[in-house]
């Protein structure tokens, strides 16, 4: 989930032309954090995530200069003559332009690691159609990075245009015209550089949002920070000059075509004139310039390069493991204990860090297991095990329900419909709280989702989550679109059972949604009705107004017109396997949890000298037993099991993409340890004859 | 002192080991063994000619077609194509009469600077100039793995299912307790070096292959005799092939992989197909990998005189540099705590000690001893038996320790050339707590002719220990060591105090300890 955002960026960051401070004090001063300096959590985003964020960003200052090095011996580089250039550069990296420019990049770097600070997410982002993605693109957060890229980039064509020199280094010259008079003219290869560095940047923030690149994936394997940035470095050089190779192609195609309008403007607006006597260069001839080409490449590698350096960085730093109390002495402290952590919802990187510390500690520690199998010291209550199982067994619970609902859905409709579930992970930590771990089979209905009706809405609200979601994503075409959940979005009645009470359209209209026509016809959009439309139908007998027979009526008129149009139909078409990664978005919690429970379980056997394991291993086999179950009917849904495209030389981490795999597997080695180590004992834990049923099968290896 | 001169005399010939009850190895003779052997179940026998074998051809191929002249443009890209870099160099420069003179001379140039490059880096790494089958063969456990039709061999970690990889590139899987045999084959499944069932799992097996590693997942339920390629998942990283080796981690949610060709070793997450590679300078790739029971270290030797013991928490690593050879073999102690292994070229057997990381606070050093203990020495040894002189001992090939501690098996290579030189398989007793023991049990020996190519351990056998031994002449046997254990060790859990040994019948030559560890 996406940490605190403070709306939006003060304006005064961007035309920091950068001096260093300017950003700094932006940078603490639109700390966003501080919404949350009053609630408990807070603490640690204010002392962990911001010092490794600052440390990370620290890092990435210090390995600029080295870095400039290479890109300006790169950039200069003469094969004749190799001594001439090294002392050339060695005399440009001493001079003043250089060190003023080396200024404006570390400002560069600085507002890079804010933004990543900023906008980093430890669950990803899935769009589930096209339009959601657009939805996503256009979101006005997205508009406002991409145009903080896009004056980074320019900054940085600047800076290479200075460093690389020679034709580049200045905007103006004076030269003469046909005519004989002397004038400044435009010097259109920087221009080039400049208008390269926006579109680079442009072009990184918006396939960050293609490839989810804000997305920050924590590693099964565990290393030092050094070891494992040493191991990604070659990855990311490729990856920038891959990256860069087809960022300049396209921006030679893009100013070819439309160069000569930035061209045009730039010499109204510095008021000089273009020179005549040279060719242009948005010409085929300008463009095939070998030199050039070469430059806009090497520059883009080292603007891709210094970026990705700080992503990568800023990912190892947060991601590296934090290693919470199990429980503390003093009474102040408590708040940051792991069993107190572990139940908080927000920020969403600390319940992450806190499942992490836990699976580690259940595999690897005794000394820290022992504490969690303490009792308190008056009373003699196992707290610690008490809280921590009860908030992994909510979380298994929570995902079960979603499963359970995704499925029911899918199958009332007799078929896998085009579903989109952009907003589905909304409910993971929202429901997580309210479901409880007794009565683990029957669903309830506490999937309490907030109605992110409208960018409008959302944006009026103040919506403290995830911005970031389409803001166009058709929510009624979510599984949890049933009349259940419309129900429950519904303001009136949000507390109406399961199945119950007449869902009449007017409800549904009262909804503030800027697509819902559209979106809910077209996503389907095919002869046989969607389901919403069909639960609607169903239920409608009952009260057949006429306005909503004449509003059935429109719908269908419009679906069908939209229907037939093949752009309409490409936007709104569901991407295949979509629903099911959204499904398992934030997946990695679940894994830890079933992780740390089997861990503990294990070592109950021996370590548990109370006992305290021992009263809730029937819920806990129970619980992880109707996930393997529900996991199980899940994978046989089309496309739930077929593997995604590997996607190389992309900075986004694309493991959420098989993190369902990776929960199965988890979840058959979990259940898989508890009767390897118990063995015949379980045959005396009280469960129904169906679970006894399934857990014989583990025991005889037949899973 | 050669530790096998206590060892009782290797068997007649015609006589061959059918178990160890009452601290003696037990023999028969061939013909009732034979009978035996045929009513168990699980004793297999593969004849050679029974395995149709595919000739291989994809290269050789070419011949068949008749030459055609083509265009320079067409030949060198077709270069490109099937040699790379050196390929289009190679046609450039054999058509000097096409181009011109300047690109004919700077590519013959080029040509000879690269092979000049790797002819240098070659002779630094001389395993990476052999061929793929060579190179498998030669850092195989498998002894003479290129002529075995058992190639590979694994023991589910908890039930009594095994797989076998054969020489036609095929794997069956049996199991004493279904009647269908399923068969593996795959497009991508050649030269199988080695395979292992992941464990916690029931169907997951990984197989380590010549250009890549593929995990099947086998239903045990499922009654399909042929499963479908699509019940495997492909592992591969550009630049790791062949795959030598490879180790589930013990809580089966990792799996690392070695090759030679590779100085990185991979650690897969294999549901979600993700590989670290974890590199570190020198060595030149990584032969053989063997995780720790415990889970906490992962030995891995390269080609070159260079181990490293790996601590899987953080995943650093400890070097350890050999006198003589690369390690060629190790297996670890059933707690983890203690590592034996054998260098080429050497006939002894060294242990390291090892403490738990988990135990401790610190993971940085997590080895007591700086430098390895010699705890058996193995060098030639001649018996005099009815048939002749007979010389045991030698080079070891691959080492097994049971899961109990309590019995380890030495595979020595011999000399299959030379007469009365043959590869056997020496046991011996073992014990860890309260010290390090080992004392001599004898030798298991096959039907004449027939030596021992590899050998395992079962991994939960009931009255002992039992060890199955695939045989030069296609058959796999399994030679059962009766015995009560001390304490059925579980990982990760401190079982009960463990009760002193049974020594029931000391034998005269049994109660000469080879080993013992002094505790300082």
């Amino acid at each position: 989930m996406h940490v605190a955002r403070s709306g939006k960026l003060s304006g005064k960051e961007f035309d920091s032309r950068s001096s260093e401070e300017i950003i700094v004090t932006v940078f603490l001063s639109t700390n966003p954090y501080k919404m949350f300096s009053t609630q408990q959590s807070s603490w640690f985003i204010r002392k962990v995530i911001c010092w490794r964020a600052a440390a990370s960003i620290a890092w990435a200052v210090l390995l600029l200069p080295p870095t400039t090095a290479v890109f300006v011996i790169l950039s200069r580089f003469s094969l004749f003559h190799p001594i001439h250039t090294i002392s050339e550069c060695f005399f440009l990296l001493t001079s003043a332009s250089a060190i003023f420019s080396l200024i404006l990049l570390f400002g560069v770097i600085l507002m890079v690691g804010f933004l990543n600070l900023e906008y980093y997410s430890v669950i990803p982002t899935i769009p589930c159609s096209k339009i959601a993605l657009l939805g996503h693109l256009l979101h006005p957060r997205q508009l406002l990075s991409s145009l903080a890229h896009c004056i980074m980039g320019v900054i940085v064509g600047w800076c290479c245009a200075i460093t690389i020199g020679g034709r580049y280094e200045t905007l103006g010259f004076s030269c003469t015209q046909t005519d004989g008079s002397a004038q400044m003219c435009l010097n259109e290869y920087q221009v080039i550089l400049l208008l390269a560095g926006a579109f680079f940047g442009f072009s990184h923030s918006l396939l960050g949002v293609i490839h989810n690149m804000n997305y920050v994936a924590f590693h099964t394997v565990q290393q030092y920070k050094y070891l494992r940035f040493k191991g990604s470095l070659p990855l990311v050089v490729k990856c920038s000059a891959t990256q860069a190779l087809y960022s300049v192609r396209n921006f030679i195609v893009v100013y070819f075509f439309v160069g000569y309008i930035p061209r045009a403007w730039m010499c109204k607006t510095l008021n000089l004139e273009l020179n005549s006597s040279v060719h242009q260069l948005d010409s085929v001839a300008g463009l095939l310039d070998l030199s050039l080409l070469y430059h806009l490449w090497i520059s883009a590698t080292f603007l891709l390069f210094t970026w990705h350096i700080t992503l990568l960085l800023f990912r190892i730093f947060v991601t590296e493991v934090y290693s919470f109390p199990v429980q503390s002495t003093f009474t102040e402290d408590a708040h940051q204990c792991l069993p107190k952590v572990l139940t908080d919802k927000q920020p969403m990187i600390v319940k992450f860090l806190a499942l992490q510390d836990l699976a580690l500690l259940s595999q690897h520690s005794p000394s820290r297991r022992s504490e969690v199998f303490s009792l308190s010291q008056p009373g003699g209550h196992p707290h610690n095990w008490n809280a921590i199982s009860k908030e992994c067994l909510s979380l298994l619970t929570d995902l079960t329900q979603r499963l359970v609902v995704y499925h029911d859905t899918v199958a009332t409709n007799g078929r896998a419909k085009s579903l989109s579930t952009g907003s589905e992970r909304k409910t993971s930590s929202e429901s997580s709280v309210t479901s409880g771990t007794e009565d683990l089979m029957s669903p309830k209905p506490t999937l309490l989702m907030k109605t992110p009706a409208s960018v409008f809405a959302r944006s009026v609200a103040g919506h403290p989550q995830s911005p970031l979601t389409a803001p166009f994503t058709p929510d009624l075409d979510s599984p949890f679109a049933s009349p259940a959940l419309r129900r429950l979005t519904a303001p009136v009645d949000q507390c109406s059972p399961w199945f119950g009470s007449v869902q009449s359209p007017h409800v549904m209209r009262r909804g503030p949604k800027l697509w819902s026509t559209s979106t809910d016809s077209q996503v389907n959009g095919s002869p046989p009705p969607s389901p919403a439309s069909v639960t609607s139908l169903k239920q409608e007998p009952s009260k057949p107004s006429l306005l909503a027979k004449f509003l059935q009526n429109r719908k269908e008129q419009v679906k069908n017109f939209l229907a037939k149009r093949v752009l309409i139909m490409y936007l709104f078409n569901k991407l295949p396997e979509a629903s099911s990664q959204a499904l398992f978005a934030d997946s990695q919690s679940h894994i830890w949890a079933l992780e740390g429970m089997s861990y503990l379980v294990q070592a109950s056997y021996s370590e548990d000298q109370f006992g305290v394991v021992q009263t809730t291993l029937p819920s806990i086999l129970g619980c992880m037993l109707v996930l393997q179950e529900a996991v199980d009917r899940h994978f046989k849904l089309p496309h739930a099991s077929s593997k995604p495209v590997r996607s190389g030389g992309s900075m986004g981490d694309s493991t959420y993409k098989t993190l369902r795999f990776a929960l199965r597997a988890t979840l058959k080695t979990a259940i898989y340890r508890i009767t390897t180590t118990f063995g015949a004992h379980l045959n005396a834990v009280q469960m129904s004859a169906e679970h006894r049923k399934r857990l014989q099968q583990f025991l005889e290896y037949k899973e | 002192m050669s530790s096998l001169a206590l060892f009782p005399p290797p068997l007649a010939s015609g006589l061959t080991t059918l178990c160890e009850s009452n601290n003696e190895l037990l023999s028969g003779s061939t013909t009732e063994d034979r009978l035996k052997q045929d009513s168990s179940p699980l004793s297999l026998y593969f004849p050679r000619e029974s395995l149709k074998l595919h000739s291989r051809t994809e290269s050789s191929s070419k011949a068949a077609f008749l030459d055609h002249s083509e265009t320079l443009w067409m030949r060198s890209a077709a270069a490109w194509r099937d040699g790379g870099f050196t390929g289009l160099l190679t046609e450039i420069k054999n058509s000097h009469t096409e181009v011109p003179k300047w690109l004919s001379v700077s590519s013959g140039c080029i040509l000879a600077l690269l092979q000049r490059f790797s002819s240098f880096h070659d002779s630094l790494f001389p395993h990476l100039t052999l061929s793929c089958e060579d190179m498998i063969a030669e850092f195989s456990q498998v002894l003479n793995w290129s002529d075995c039709v058992v190639r590979a061999f694994a023991w589910h970690p908890h039930t009594d299912k095994f797989a076998v990889a054969l020489l036609d590139d095929s794997i069956k899987i049996y199991n004493p307790k279904s009647a269908t045999t399923p068969t593996l084959k795959h497009r991508l499944q050649r030269s199988v070096a080695a395979v292992q069932w992941k464990p916690l799992c029931a169907s997951a097996l990984a197989v380590a292959c010549q250009n890549c590693l593929l995990v099947w997942h086998v239903d045990p339920c499922s009654l399909s005799t042929r499963p479908s390629s699509g019940c495997a998942q492909v592992l591969s990283h550009p630049g790791h092939s062949p795959v030598t080796s490879i180790a589930w981690s013990p809580s089966g949610s990792l799996l690392v992989s070695a090759s030679p060709m590779d100085t990185a070793m991979m650690v897969w997450d294999v549901a979600s197909e993700i590989c670290v590679p974890l590199q570190r300078v020198g060595g030149g790739g990584v032969t053989f990998l063997s995780w720790s029971p415990d889970g906490s270290h992962v030995l891995a030797s390269t080609p070159s005189a260079l181990f490293r013991v790996w601590e899987t928490r953080m995943w650093t690593c400890e070097r350890w540099p050999c006198v003589k050879g690369r390690c060629q073999s190790g297996c670890w102690s059933p707690d983890g705590s203690r590592l034996l292994f054998s260098v080429q070229g050497e006939m002894v057997i060294y242990a390291l000690i090892f403490t738990n990381p988990s135990a401790g606070v610190s993971t940085s050093t997590s080895s007591e001893s700086q430098a390895a203990a010699v705890v058996a020495d193995l060098s030639e040894t001649t018996f005099n038996t009815p048939d002749g002189n007979i010389i045991v001992g030698g080079e070891i090939q691959s080492l097994a320790w049971d899961p109990t501690g309590e019995r380890l098996a030495v595979l020595l290579k011999g000399d299959s050339q030379a007469a009365g030189r043959p590869a056997v398989i020496a046991v011996f007793k073992t014990r860890t707590s309260p010290v390090f023991e080992l004392l001599p049990c004898g030798f298991v020996q096959g039907e004449p002719g027939a030596e021992p190519r590899m050998m395992q351990f079962h991994p939960n056998f009931g009255h002992g220990a039992l060890l199955t031994v695939c045989w030069s002449s296609g058959r796999i046997t399994h030679v059962p060591f009766y015995f009560l254990s001390a304490g059925i060790p579980q990982f990760g859990l401190s079982g009960s105090p463990s009760a002193p040994r049974p020594q029931a019948r000391p034998a005269d030559f049994a109660n000469q300890s080879l080993f013992t560890e002094h505790i300082s």
